[in-house]
């Protein structure tokens, strides 16, 4: 029954998260009146990559060949531990939301070396870009995830997820909607988007994530890629499932309560999605130096909903 | 204590005085007197593992008693040694250092032969460890401070082992200054409490604080604060520590780094909990609150150095601050009286105490092997590394790991348990004073983040990419004793890493000791596999499991690659050059503009200077030569301890009076004295 849920839960990351890439970059091109490419564009590019033959730099150490294995499966790990469809998730005794971080953490650690690895400028302005603004993000997302998790009483997703699914949560809750909002910009930032990266762009000098890659070919591009997906997904998946676990199946649903929460957790995932790609059309890439402002935004936010979970509880 | 593990501590201890004495016997024979010096400190460090380790084990260190080393003829003073469970727990730490560093040290002391005396230095090293292990194991304050007055002179003979270079001079007369103001503070608190309890044991100590005044405990606790937080490293008494921790021979910087701050941290905990009962609460407050300050400013000023050793040196102060965080919750949790979260605290602090000496210790060595190879410290002139020392490359990413609190290794470990007592903390009390909790968690991830950062500069600096200069172009791989030692304290990471709630199971007579509770059944879970935050609830985490579930994943990209890329080839090709004719190292990223956009964030610390000086024939576009310099402000330095030395040395001028030469003038001065003190007495 647990290696089913692993293996469901597995396959739906891997199966998910290139179409949910898809849909925000045929979305965003949508609303910026272009045809842009089809959601499901993602699944070939990343065929295409894994078919490829690979050129690694003569610079390159092993950690350049490690790192994309690093990166594919801490995002995979990671992703076990966040509830999707139903509650426990397969690993939540594994580790929680303590641990669905340090593994992100881990990958971007692994991807920023084999950024510096193949020594070109490019990935090294992109390690250091990352890195500087992962640090900054951190306190915000973890004051608004403690803000939850003291709320719940603990730091177990799975439980977190259980307790806002009681009677006596409240949409609009001042510490949930003020952490949400802290989280939503972390979201941004941690995913590479606007207005803290742009993840269209290629060489160009205000690229993050993309520059780190810029080396890599082949089924390791692929790896990187379908990584970053899925890193994507956990986090927006987190972010659903502690703030909104609308129709999230229990321990002893059945098949039925499961489908249903499939399908809300889908609904779910469209209106975030869209709510990304609204942001991404409607705002400008941000100065390097004014996304610290953009973060510590966030960290206030996740502050005053510290605040008031302290005042209204 | 039983038998064994006494005779194995006396073993242990008389291991370090025959090396001591065999490597200065044997000075002028370089390699007997370095085979003896760390092959005897080799020796007495598995004794004293073994020893510290069973007594843990097997609780015999619950029930130990203390026995006089030798007698005294002194009145006051007793040589006496108590191996209790604390006590055991520290000389564990310092054992298992002594075993690695030794063995690392073999290798290393080499690179002396010929230029320095190596008898000496192998001497100091086992007087040093003697003393640090006595540190440990004093059970009386006489022998306590003489042992510790012996620790910071060996020390400060060893930081000023390479005393040709001007820099390690100033750095030895800076740490002797410190630790001495610091050693003033422990003598004055000592002797509070004997005024209390008329005895200098331990024993008359224990739990003394509740029957002192509050003028008087408080006082105590400034005193012990201020004297050991001195020999921590905590801020803002630090500033010896990023300066004597890197001129220093790597092996010393290692056993400095990994052992000799936790003597104040040993302190602290001996006289915080053991001697002071139920603490107030500013006293938690106070220690978390400078905990999490060292941990934030310890990463920050790590990242903007570019000297590999000063870099992991302020990542001392770092995890310093991280230990004094759990301790400072723990005193908290004590003074409102819940000892289970005491308990879970203060084994934050420990298990992280013993972390950061494994991983600290291991990226001195690695350090000092890079150092060996390359001749500098300076990361901007290493690179490439990592192709042509393959496996110091690889020890220094673990320790690397280690550090940055990323699972599964042993820094993710300490740190989780120190979110989780954090977070529980936040339920019990209802003042606003419980809003520190989650504050400084969040402060914990960003020291942890921004540690990353470091290491990501760090490791990605000196070990990938192109070599920067032509000594980092012909390095070569350690010799084998020197991988050695790293290699034991790799193990040592992982162990620690992966096993938390085996190595849990140590640390019950500690806390069974200082707050009355054994919490390694409540925090393992499934037969040990997951470890808890004290109930199942309240959330787990399994290293292990994190492990073998990332070997059990491996497939899916294996399968894709045989499903997908079975046909594909690869090849070795340059590195993307814009169509220029090859990259040169000087077109890498460096370690000054890894971490520029840092440094410009958080420019109202660092205040940051730069002076540029270009030369250029027609247009400024095509400079011919270019100086550029950049500087950072440790604040504290040229805030704090610039004045105040600029006021010491006016004060010592109008002192210099007194000193007029006569001996008259003298005569006079002393019978004064002996006249104030006789009415001071009456």
């Amino acid at each position: 029954m647990k290696v089913l849920a692993i293996l469901l839960q597995t396959l739906l990351l891997l199966a998910l998260a290139p179409l949910v890439s898809g849909c925000i970059k045929n979305w965003k091109a949508k609303l910026q009146n272009r045809r842009g490419p089809r959601p499901w564009q993602v699944y070939f590019d990343i065929a295409k990559f894994l078919r490829k033959d690979m050129v690694i730099s003569e610079h390159a150490s092993w950690i350049f060949s490690f790192a994309p294995y690093v990166v594919f499966l801490t995002a995979l790990l990671a992703g076990l531990m966040v509830p999707m469809i139903n509650t426990p998730a397969p690993l939540s005794l594994f580790g929680g939301v303590l641990a669905v971080v340090g593994l992100l953490a881990l990958g971007r650690f692994f991807l920023a070396l084999a950024g510096l690895d193949p020594a070109s400028a490019f990935g090294g302005m992109g390690s250091s870009r990352e890195m500087t603004i992962s640090a900054i993000a951190e306190p915000a997302m973890m004051l608004a995830i403690f803000t939850v998790a003291i709320t719940a009483g603990s730091t177990d997703l799975s439980q977190i997820a259980q307790s806002t699914q009681s009677a006596t949560w409240k949409l609009l809750n001042p510490a949930h909607v003020l952490a949400f909002a802290a989280l939503f910009i972390v979201l941004l930032a941690e995913t590479g988007r606007i207005p803290v990266d742009n993840p269209a762009t290629h060489l160009e000098l205000t690229m993050v994530h993309e520059a780190m890659l810029l080396e890599y070919s082949g089924r390791y591009l692929a790896f990187m890629e379908w990584g970053a997906a899925i890193k994507q997904l956990v986090l927006m998946t987190l972010l659903l499932n502690v703030f909104f676990p609308v129709g999230l199946a229990g321990p002893g649903d059945g098949a039925a309560a499961l489908g249903i929460s499939l399908l809300a957790y889908l609904g779910k995932l469209l209106a975030l999605s869209s709510a990304v790609v609204v942001v991404e059309t409607t705002n400008a890439k941000l100065r390097l130096f004014r996304v610290p402002d953009l973060l510590s935004a966030a960290f206030v936010l996740a502050t005053l909903a510290l605040l008031s979970s302290f005042l209204f509880q | 204590m039983n038998e064994l593990s006494t005779t194995l501590l006396t073993c242990a201890l008389w291991a370090y005085v025959a090396g001591m004495v065999g490597a200065l016997v044997f000075q002028r024979a370089e390699r007997l007197a370095n085979g003896i010096g760390f092959g005897l400190a080799a020796v007495g460090g598995c004794c004293g593992v073994l020893s510290c380790a069973s007594a843990l084990a097997t609780g015999a260190a619950t029930a130990s008693r203390s026995f006089e080393l030798f007698p005294s003829l002194i009145p006051y003073v007793r040589f006496s040694i108590h191996a209790d469970a604390l006590g055991c727990f520290f000389g564990m730490i310092v054992s298992l250092l002594s075993v690695a560093l030794s063995v690392f040290s073999l290798g290393y002391a080499r690179g002396y032969y010929g230029r320095k005396n190596v008898g000496v230095l192998g001497a100091l090293f086992n007087v040093l460890l003697l003393t640090t292990t006595l540190v440990f194991l004093a059970d009386h304050a006489f022998f306590f401070l003489i042992a510790w007055e012996i620790m910071a002179l060996s020390a400060y003979c060893l930081v000023s082992f390479e005393h040709e270079h001007e820099e390690t001079r100033s750095a030895g007369v800076l740490y002797f200054v410190m630790s001495h103001i610091g050693t003033c503070c422990i003598i004055l608190g000592f002797l509070l409490l004997f005024q209390a309890s008329g005895s200098y044991g331990f024993d008359s100590f224990h739990a003394l604080g509740d029957k002192l005044s509050v003028g008087q405990r408080n006082a105590v606790f400034l005193l012990f604060l201020f004297g050991f937080g001195v020999k921590a490293g905590m801020v803002p008494v630090h500033i010896w520590l990023p300066a004597a921790h890197p001129v220093a021979p790597s092996n010393v910087s290692a056993l400095m780094s990994g052992v000799l701050i936790k003597t104040g941290i040993y302190g602290m905990t001996r006289v915080f909990f053991d001697f002071m009962g139920t603490p107030p609460n500013w006293w938690g407050v106070t220690v978390l609150a400078i905990g999490t300050i060292s941990a934030v400013l310890g990463v920050l000023f790590a990242l903007m150095e570019h000297d590999l050793k000063r870099l992991l040196a302020y990542h001392s102060i770092e995890n310093i601050g991280i230990i004094l965080m759990g301790m400072g919750a723990a005193l908290m949790f004590l003074h409102s009286g819940h000892s289970m979260l005491a308990s879970l605290a203060l084994i934050a602090a420990l298990y992280h105490t013993i972390n950061h000496a494994s991983f600290k210790a291991l990226l001195f060595l690695g350090a000092g092997a890079v150092l060996h190879a390359t001749h500098t410290r300076n990361m901007e002139e290493m690179g490439g590394l990592a192709k042509r020392m393959r496996w110091t490359a690889l020890f220094f990413l673990v320790g690397a790991v280690a550090i940055s609190a990323l699972p599964p290794l042993n820094g993710f470990v300490s740190e989780w348990l120190t979110y989780q007592s954090l977070l529980q903390g936040f339920g019990t009390t209802t003042s606003l004073i419980r809003l520190m909790f989650p504050l400084s968690g969040a402060m914990l991830a960003l020291t942890g983040a921004l540690a990353a950062a470091c290491f990501v500069k760090a490791f990605g600096i000196a070990f990938l990419a192109q070599p920067r200069s032509e000594h980092a172009r012909h390095a070569h791989e350690a010799p084998f004793t020197m991988l050695l030692g790293q290699g034991i304290l790799v193990a040592a990471c992982v162990w620690l890493g992966l096993f938390p709630t085996v190595f849990l199971k140590l640390l019950d007579p500690v806390t069974q000791q200082l707050t009355g509770q054994q919490l390694s059944q409540q925090l393992s879970l499934a037969g040990g596999l997951v470890l808890s935050g004290g109930s199942a609830q309240g959330g787990t985490v399994s290293t292990l499991g994190i492990t073998l579930m990332l070997l059990c994943l491996l497939p899916v990209p294996l399968v894709l690659w045989v499903l997908f890329a079975r046909r594909s080839r690869t090849r070795i090709g340059p590195t993307w050059d814009c169509g220029l004719r090859g990259l040169t190292p000087q077109m890498e990223y460096t370690a000054t503009g890894f971490s520029k956009p840092l440094r410009m964030i958080f420019k109202a610390l660092f205040r940051p200077r730069r002076e540029v000086q270009r030369e250029y024939d027609f247009s400024p576009y095509f400079t011919t030569t270019l100086r550029f310099e950049s500087h950072v402000e440790e604040m504290f330095q040229t805030r704090i301890y610039r004045p105040l030395r600029w006021l010491v040395l006016r004060a010592s001028r109008r002192l210099r009076a007194l000193q007029a030469g006569s001996l008259q003038a003298y005569l006079i001065y002393i019978f004064i004295t002996l006249l104030l003190l006789l009415m001071f007495a009456l």
